[in-house]
C-alpha cells in the first residue's frame, strides 16, 4: 500500500475510531465506577430494617423486648410551603428547631439532593397517628416505622447495655456494615452479641426518574430483598433474681453478683448505681445526664473496678499454704490481737486462741494468715522470697485473679495481683521482705479483684476445686456460644485441699451467735450456706464490706459474691445482701424471721457515706 | 451501498430516539406526535429529496450553480442572526410554520460546493497564496458567522476542511502545527507552562533532527538533557527550601528556561544561516512562536475567557471535578453509556436514558441510549459503521476522474467525520460539550435533511461519472 495521502488520512480516520472504541472498552467494561454510578442514579433502595433480637432469662421471661416507634422523614427538595404552625402543634416541636434544622438542609443542600434525612427520631406512635392524618398537607414529609427497645423487667440496665444510633467513627470501626441511620448495641449485651442481634437489613428497589419521581417497582421487586430479623438470645439471667438484687443494692454503692456453679452461668449481675431500664430505650437524650452522675453509673463495677478483696482471700491464701505443704489442717496458731513483727504489729479482733484452719476462716483471724503467708514465702521450697512471691501469683492467677476470666461479658477488667517484678520495682531489687509484704495475706495492699473475681472465687470453693468461665449467653437453638464455656479450669490447688476450707465457711455461717464467727447474720435455716466475710479498708472512708458465699453446701446452687463501698464489716451490709439473694433464690420468699433485715437492708441508704 | 449505509445509521437512530423518549411519551414509533414518529416523516421527505437528487436533477447544476447557492446560504447565515429565532441562547433558527431550520446545517453543503467548484478549476495550486486565501475565505466566512451565532460546535466541524486542503496539496506541516498548537494549548492548561515548554523543545528539536539526518544524536544528547530538565523545577524547589528561602519569590524555572533559550537561539540561528539549512531556521521559529503560544495561552485562559467558558475546559480537562454543574451532561452521559457494559441492557430496557439522566438524549446525547441500550458491541458497531461510511466515500472520491467530484466526496467525508468526532468525543468526555448532532441519527429535521441532500449530491455526482465512464 502506498502511503500517499489518501491513505494518511484514512489511517488518521482508523486512529480517531480506535481511540473512541479504546475509551468506550475503558468506560463501559473496564471501569466500575459508571456502573455503580448507575444504579445510584436510577435506583431507589428502600431500606427495611430488620427487627431487633430478643433477650429472654433463664427462665424464657423476655428481658428486651421490641416496640414500634416513628422517624419523620423530609425531602428537602419536595417539601412545597406547609403550615409551620401546624406541623410544630402536631409533633410537638417548637419553630426555632424547625427553622435551624431547614437552614441545616439549605447548607447542604447540595449533598442531600433528593435524599430524604431524618427529621425526627422516634415519635411515639400517638404522636405518628396524629401526623400520618394529616400528612397530605407537608408535602415532603413521610414517617418510617422503627424497632426500639423495651424493657418488661426493671432488671440489669448496665448488663443489657444500649442501642443507639452510630456515629462516625462507629461505621469507620465497622467497614462495611453499618450507614449512617443504623443502631447497634453500644455496651453490654447488647454490643458483645450485635452480631447475632441485628439481623439483617433488607431492601425493596423502585426505579425513579431524574425529578426523583418513583416510577416502578424494580424487576416487580424479583431482586428486593427482605430482612431478616435478629437472633433472639437466651441469657443466664435469672430477671426476677436479678430485680431483687438491683433492690437490695438501691441506695449502695457496689456490686453483686451470682453464679450458678455447676455451669458458670451468671444468675445476676449488679453494679450499683446502675443505668435505669427505662433510660436505656432512648439512651441518646440522657446520655448526658448520665454522664455527669457523679456515681459513674456507667461504670459497670461488678467486671471493672479493682477493689481489694480484705479477708475474703484469706482463703486463697490457705489453700496455697495447704497446697505448699506448709499448712497443714490441724497448724494451729496465735493471736494476741494481731500479729506482732519487729516494732509492728498487723491488728486484730479479739478471740480465743490458737486456732486451727477451720476456726482461723469461721473467726476471720488476721495473724493467723501471717504465719501462713510468711510460711509460704519463706519456706524456701520455691527458692528466695522474691522466686516464691512469682509461684504464690501462679497460683492466685489459676484462680482467675489478676487477669480478665475471659467472660463474654464486654470491657471486663483484669485487676492486679503483685509479683517480684512489682515489688522490685518499688523498693528496690533485695529490698523487701515478707513482712513487707504482709498485708497480701488478708486480701489487702497491692492487690485488686473485681467483683466478677471473688464471684468466681466463691463457685470455685463450691465446686471443691474448679469452675466454668463466668458468662451470660446461654445455648440456644439460634446462638451457640463458645465451648471454652462448658470446660472446667482447674487451679493449681488440689480439689481435696477444697472441704476443709468449705467447712471453715460453713462454721463462719452457721455457728450461731456468740461462737465468734463473723457470719452468724447469713444463717438461714436449711438452706446450709458456706460464707466468708472481708473488710477492705477504703482510704476514702468507712471500711468497704465484702462477703462471698454459696449453698447449699453440698450441690451448691448458688454462689454469691457482694461488695458494698463504705459498708463497714462484712457482716455489717455485705452478708445480708448476698444471703437474702440466696434465700430468694433458693426458697423463693424470705422467711418471717428474716423480713427485718429484709427490710433494713432495702431501707439501708450508704450514699451519705459515698464521697463521689 | 452508500444509501444502504445511510439506511441503516437512520434505522439505528430512528429507534433509539424512540428508546429514550418511550417511557415519557409512551406512544407507537410511528405516532406523528413522538418525536421519534417525526424523525419518521422527516426521513421519508429526506428521501423524497434523495430521490429527486438521484433521478430528477442533473448532477451538472451543482458545479454551476455553486458559487451562486453559496452566495445565498450566506445571505440566510446572516439573516439568521438578525431574524431568527432564540433557541437555548443561540440565534441560528428559522421558523417557518411548523418547521424550523438551521442554515449553519445547509452551509456545509454549499461551502462543500463553492469550494469544490474553485480547488476543481485549471491551474488552481493551494500552494499559491492567491489560490490559499480565496480557499481559505470561503471556509472562513461562513465559520465566523457561524461562530457569531453562539454555535461554536458547528463551526468546529469547519476545521475539518483542512484534511480536504491537505488532500489537494497542502502542506502537511500545517496539520502538525494546528495539532501541536492544540497540544501546547491543552498541555498549559492541564499540567504547566513548564511541562508545555519541555515538550515543545523535544519536539522542535526533534522534527530538526529527523530533517537535518541527526536522530541519533538527537537521543544521545537532546533527549537525557530534556530529561533532566523536566526534573529541575522539582530540584530547585529543595535545594532553596533546604537553603531556607521561600521558592516562591525565586525566579521561576521556566524563565531561567526561556532565558537560556533567548541566549542560544541566535547562533544556533546564525550557524544554520551559514549551513544554509532553512529548516533549522524555521523550527527555531516554531519555537518561539510556541514559547508565546505557550504564554499567551495562559494569560487568555486567566484573563480574558470568561467563568463558563474557562470551566467548560477545566471541566473537560479534569482539573475540576463539577458532577451537578457544568460536568452534568458529560458525567450523566457517562455513567449511561457505562452502565451499558459488554452487551447492554437491551432495546428500550435502560434505566438512564429512559428516565431522562441525560439531557438532549434524543438529540446530541443520542449516542448515550446506544452505549447504555447495546453496550460496547453496539456502540463500537455504530462508529465502525460511520467508519465504513467514510472509508467508502472517500475510496469512491478516489476513483472519480473529475476532480470536482473527488474534493466535493472529501468534504463530505470530513463533514462527517468531524461531527462523529465531536459528538461521541462529547459523550464519552473526550471533547468539551459543544452541541452538535451525530449525522442521520439524531433526532432533528434540518440536520438528517442536510446530511441526506449532502450526501445524495455525492452518490449523484459518483454514479453520473460510472455512466460517463462506461
Amino acid at each position: 500500500m502506498i502511503l500517499d495521502r489518501r491513505n494518511k488520512l484514512l489511517i488518521g480516520l482508523g486512529i480517531v475510531a480506535a481511540i473512541l472504541i479504546a475509551r468506550l472498552f475503558v468506560i463501559q467494561i473496564i471501569d466500575n465506577k459508571y456502573k455503580i454510578d448507575a444504579s445510584n442514579n436510577s435506583m431507589v433502595y428502600n431500606t427495611i430494617y430488620p427487627t431487633r433480637g430478643i433477650m429472654h432469662d433463664r427462665n424464657g421471661n423476655i428481658l428486651v423486648g421490641n416496640k414500634v416507634a416513628y422517624d419523620i422523614l423530609v425531602t428537602p427538595r419536595e417539601v412545597e410551603a406547609f403550615d409551620t404552625t401546624a406541623f410544630c402543634r402536631i409533633l410537638g416541636v417548637d419553630r426555632d428547631f424547625l427553622e435551624t434544622k431547614f437552614a441545616e438542609y439549605r447548607k447542604y443542600r447540595r449533598k442531600i439532593g433528593y435524599q430524604s434525612v431524618i427529621l425526627l427520631k422516634q415519635v411515639p406512635t400517638e404522636t405518628y397517628m396524629r401526623f400520618a392524618e394529616t400528612a397530605y398537607m407537608f408535602p415532603g414529609f413521610r414517617g418510617q416505622a422503627r424497632n426500639i427497645r423495651e424493657y418488661p423487667f426493671n432488671a440489669g440496665g448496665n448488663l443489657l447495655g444500649y442501642v443507639s444510633e452510630v456515629d462516625q467513627s462507629y461505621i469507620n470501626r465497622h467497614p462495611g456494615e453499618y450507614k449512617s441511620g443504623d443502631y447497634a448495641g453500644m455496651t453490654g449485651i447488647e454490643a458483645a452479641r450485635e452480631a447475632d442481634l441485628r439481623g439483617e437489613k433488607g431492601y425493596s428497589i423502585y426505579l425513579r426518574d431524574s425529578r426523583n419521581k418513583i416510577m416502578t417497582r424494580y424487576n416487580d421487586g424479583e431482586m428486593d430483598k427482605e430482612a431478616v430479623p435478629g437472633k433472639d438470645i437466651t441469657t443466664t439471667i435469672d430477671a426476677n433474681l436479678q430485680h431483687y438484687g438491683q433492690e437490695l443494692m438501691k441506695n449502695k454503692v457496689g456490686s453483686l453478683v451470682a453464679i450458678e456453679p455447676s455451669t458458670g452461668e451468671i444468675l445476676t449481675l449488679v453494679s450499683s448505681p446502675g443505668i435505669d431500664v427505662d433510660i436505656l430505650a432512648d439512651f441518646g437524650a440522657h446520655y448526658n445526664e448520665v454522664l455527669s452522675n457523679p456515681y459513674k453509673p456507667m461504670f459497670n463495677r461488678a467486671v471493672q473496678a479493682p477493689y481489694p478483696p480484705g479477708s475474703v482471700f484469706k482463703l486463697v491464701n490457705g489453700l496455697i499454704g495447704l497446697q505448699e505443704g506448709v499448712l497443714t489442717p490441724a497448724s494451729r496458731y496465735p493471736c494476741s490481737m494481731g500479729y506482732h513483727f519487729g516494732k509492728n504489729k498487723l491488728g486484730c479482733h479479739a478471740h480465743r486462741s490458737p486456732l486451727d484452719l477451720e476456726e482461723s476462716i469461721m473467726m476471720s483471724c488476721n495473724a493467723y494468715y501471717c504465719y501462713v503467708f510468711r510460711n509460704i514465702l519463706e519456706s524456701g521450697r520455691n527458692g528466695n522470697i522474691a522466686e516464691s512471691m512469682d509461684k504464690w501469683n501462679e497460683y492466685v492467677k489459676s484462680f482467675g485473679f489478676g487477669r480478665k476470666l475471659g467472660s463474654d461479658f464486654p470491657a471486663e477488667l483484669p485487676g492486679f495481683i503483685p509479683d517480684s517484678k512489682y515489688y522490685d520495682k518499688r523498693y528496690r531489687k533485695g529490698g523487701w521482705k515478707a513482712t513487707t509484704v504482709i498485708s497480701l495475706s488478708i486480701g489487702q495492699g497491692e492487690i485488686g479483684c473485681t467483683p466478677l473475681h471473688l464471684a468466681n472465687l466463691c463457685a470455685t470453693i463450691a465446686n471443691r476445686g474448679y469452675y466454668y468461665i463466668p458468662h451470660i449467653v446461654k445455648d440456644s437453638k439460634l446462638v451457640s456460644i463458645d465451648p471454652k464455656y462448658k470446660e472446667k479450669v482447674y487451679t493449681m490447688v488440689d480439689t481435696s485441699y477444697f472441704p476443709v476450707v468449705v467447712e471453715g465457711m460453713y462454721r463462719a455461717v452457721n455457728s450461731g451467735y456468740g461462737s465468734g464467727a463473723t457470719a452468724s447474720v447469713a444463717e438461714v435455716k436449711g438452706l446450709d450456706i458456706c460464707g466468708k466475710t472481708g473488710t477492705a479498708q477504703n482510704p476514702r472512708g468507712d471500711d468497704n464490706s465484702v462477703f462471698i458465699c454459696f449453698a447449699p453446701k453440698d450441690n451448691p446452687k448458688i454462689a454469691v459474691a457482694a461488695y458494698i463501698e463504705h459498708g463497714s464489716f462484712g457482716a455489717r451490709w455485705a452478708a445480708p445482701i448476698a444471703s437474702l439473694l440466696i434465700e430468694k433464690y433458693l426458697n423463693g420468699e424470705i422467711c418471717p424471721e428474716r423480713k427485718p433485715l429484709e427490710k433494713r437492708v432495702l431501707e439501708g441508704d450508704l450514699m451519705d457515706k459515698v464521697k463521689p | 451501498m452508500l444509501v444502504l449505509c445511510w439506511f441503516i445509521l437512520f434505522m439505528i437512530g430512528w429507534m433509539n430516539i424512540y428508546a429514550s423518549i418511550h417511557s415519557s411519551e409512551p406512544s407507537s414509533i410511528f405516532s406523528p406526535e413522538g418525536r421519534s414518529g417525526k424523525q419518521f416523516i422527516w426521513m421519508l421527505v429526506s428521501l423524497v429529496f434523495g430521490i429527486v437528487i438521484l433521478f430528477v436533477l442533473n448532477p451538472h447544476i451543482y458545479e454551476s450553480l455553486s458559487l451562486p447557492i453559496y452566495i445565498a446560504v450566506a445571505c440566510l447565515l446572516v439573516a439568521v442572526i438578525f431574524l431568527g429565532t432564540e433557541v437555548k441562547g443561540s440565534r441560528s433558527w428559522f421558523e417557518l410554520g411548523p418547521v424550523r431550520f438551521q442554515p449553519a446545517e445547509v452551509s456545509k453543503i454549499s461551502t462543500s460546493l463553492l469550494l469544490a467548484t474553485v480547488m476543481s478549476q485549471f491551474g488552481f495550486k493551494i500552494s499559491r497564496p492567491k489560490d490559499f486565501l480565496s480557499v481559505a475565505a470561503i471556509i472562513l466566512f461562513p465559520m465566523l458567522v457561524i461562530v457569531g451565532q453562539s454555535e461554536t460546535g458547528s463551526a468546529l466541524v469547519y476545521v475539518g476542511f483542512a484534511f480536504v486542503l491537505y488532500r489537494e496539496g497542502m502542506s502537511g506541516w500545517v496539520l502538525f502545527l494546528g495539532f501541536m498548537a492544540i497540544l501546547l494549548f491543552v498541555l498549559t492548561l492541564a499540567a504547566s507552562p513548564y511541562t508545555a515548554l519541555m515538550v515543545l523543545a523535544g519536539v522542535t528539536s526533534f522534527c530538526d533532527a529527523v530533517y537535518t539526518g541527526k536522530i541519533k544524536g538527537w537521543f544521545v544528547k537532546y533527549l537525557p538533557a530534556l530529561v533532566f530538565l523536566g526534573f529541575v523545577p522539582v530540584i530547585l524547589e529543595n535545594v532553596w527550601e533546604a537553603a531556607g528561602w521561600n521558592p516562591e519569590n525565586m525566579v521561576k524555572p521556566a524563565y531561567i528556561f526561556i532565558g537560556v533559550v533567548l541566549l542560544t537561539l541566535p547562533f544556533i540561528v546564525f550557524r544554520a544561516y551559514r549551513t544554509r539549512s532553512g529548516f533549522t531556521v524555521l523550527a527555531a521559529a516554531s519555537l518561539l512562536a510556541g514559547v508565546m503560544l505557550v504564554y499567551s495561552t495562559d494569560f487568555l485562559f486567566n484573563n480574558v475567557l470568561q467563568d463558563h467558558q474557562r470551566k467548560r475546559i477545566e471541566v473537560l480537562l479534569g482539573l475540576k471535578d463539577d458532577p451537578s454543574g457544568v460536568g452534568y451532561n458529560v458525567n450523566q452521559s457517562m455513567i449511561a453509556i457505562g452502565s451499558g457494559g459488554l452487551f447492554g441492557k437491551g432495546y428500550l430496557q435502560g434505566t438512564q436514558t429512559t428516565y431522562g439522566f441525560v439531557p438532549e438524549q434524543s438529540t446530541d446525547f443520542i449516542f448515550c441510549t446506544i452505549g447504555e441500550e447495546w453496550g460496547f458491541v453496539g456502540s463500537a458497531a455504530v462508529i465502525l459503521m460511520f467508519v465504513f461510511l467514510i472509508w467508502r466515500i472517500i475510496t469512491k472520491a478516489e476513483r472519480c476522474k473529475e476532480a470536482f467530484t473527488r474534493i466535493y466526496g472529501y468534504c463530505v467525508a470530513s463533514c462527517i467525520f468531524m461531527h462523529l468526532f465531536i459528538n461521541i468525543g462529547m459523550t464519552i468526555g473526550l471533547m468539551p460539550v459543544i452541541g452538535i448532532p451525530l449525522p442521520f441519527i439524531s433526532y432533528g429535521g434540518s440536520s438528517l435533511l442536510a446530511f441526506t441532500i449532502m450526501l445524495f449530491i455525492f452518490i449523484a455526482l459518483e454514479s453520473n461519472e460510472k455512466k460517463f465512464a462506461s
